[in-house]
């Protein structure tokens, strides 16, 4: 999901910096006011933004013989609410426009907006409504990581789209070549990352009630614990 | 770490080597980037395009590159290992004998 340094025109690269940095500067403000207000979930917060760290790191091979790597932001967005999870997102992608030429300063925008806010949208909003369905806190877990990290490379698909329109078959021909490049190899990587995540979350479940108590992370999970 | 956990990651490590056997299969497979091969499709889409700002850094060598990769990664796993290694020696040292049950 990173778009190259450079590879999206000067105005689609203002307008999603423009889209992206008020949201940036929210999300600064909540971590701040987080931070101040809970000074206990501190190192829970470094955690998440750990996770994203460990996991946009690593590159691992798909079934359709290229390489992709997960985002790893799902777990912040559940546990701490998606707007957090735009600062710490903007602090990876920075590390690696900078010291990797991975990604970039120009497209930065577009990427902050893709795998820091859509993604843990997505993530937030998929564990809030399957917790609304009743389903069970790892499943609702999995589907949220998973489906964040699908939804990243599908926005990145859709803004390389209105960037390079196909000639014949326009934005939407194009958006579709993007995600026949993306998709398939993201397919898995997306799993794993759901499992990762549980993983996690099991950890937290069994050493970290406190904090999950003070974030009231998993309302239900925590109601039936308390019975 | 109790044995749920251990089978969700035996899981991944699967789907991991399942990729790479499965991968390796298909023609002209080279593991390379997803990121590389949507600005190739890029390129293809519209050949004029022209990179207007290139990166202010780059890794001199593939070698510099999987150093800072490698550090990145060690830097998460450090941080995620020692909060996960403090709360359990924390809720251990409050419920003695309880916590390990599950281990």
């Amino acid at each position: 999901m990173h778009i190259a340094e450079g590879f999206l025109p000067p105005l689609h690269a203002a307008v999603w910096t423009a889209v992206s940095l008020p949201l940036v500067i929210i999300s600064a403000h909540r971590v701040n006011r987080l931070m101040q207000d809970q000074p206990q979930i501190k190192l829970l917060l470094a955690a998440s933004g750990a996770f994203a760290f460990v996991l946009s790191a690593l590159k691992l091979p798909s079934v359709t013989g290229s390489c992709s790597h997960a985002t790893g932001t799902g777990l912040g967005a559940i546990l701490f609410g998606p707007s957090v999870m735009a600062l710490l997102g903007t602090i990876v992608l920075l590390f690696q426009a900078l010291l990797l030429a991975h990604g970039g300063l120009t497209t930065l925008g577009a990427n902050v907006f893709s795998m820091a806010i859509v993604g843990p949208w997505v993530a937030y909003g998929i564990l809030r409504g399957t917790q609304g369905l009743n389903a069970p806190l790892a499943m609702s877990v999995f589907l949220a990581a998973m489906l964040g990290d699908m939804a990243t490379y599908t926005v990145t698909a859709g803004q390389l789209a209105l960037a390079f329109p196909d000639p014949a078959s326009g934005i939407l021909g194009s958006f579709i070549k993007f995600m026949g490049v993306f998709a398939p190899t993201q397919l898995p990587l997306a799993v794993i990352e759901g499992l990762l995540t549980v993983v996690i979350v099991n950890l937290l479940r069994q050493y970290s009630q406190d904090e999950l108590r003070d974030l009231q992370a998993f309302p239900r999970w925590l109601a039936a614990e308390a019975r | 770490m109790n044995r749920h956990n251990l089978s969700l990651i035996a899981v991944a490590v699967v789907l991991v080597v399942v990729s790479l056997v499965v991968g390796s299969r298909r023609e002209g497979a080279e593991f390379a980037g997803a990121d590389g091969q949507a600005m190739a499709a890029a390129t293809a889409l519209h050949p004029d395009y022209q990179p207007w700002f290139k990166p202010v850094w780059e890794p001199p060598s593939g070698e510099v590159a999987s150093l800072l990769f490698a550090l990145q990664a060690a830097l998460g796993a450090g941080v995620l290992g020692y909060y996960l290694g403090f709360k359990r020696g924390q809720s251990r040292q409050r419920q003695p004998d309880r916590v390990d049950a599950g281990d």
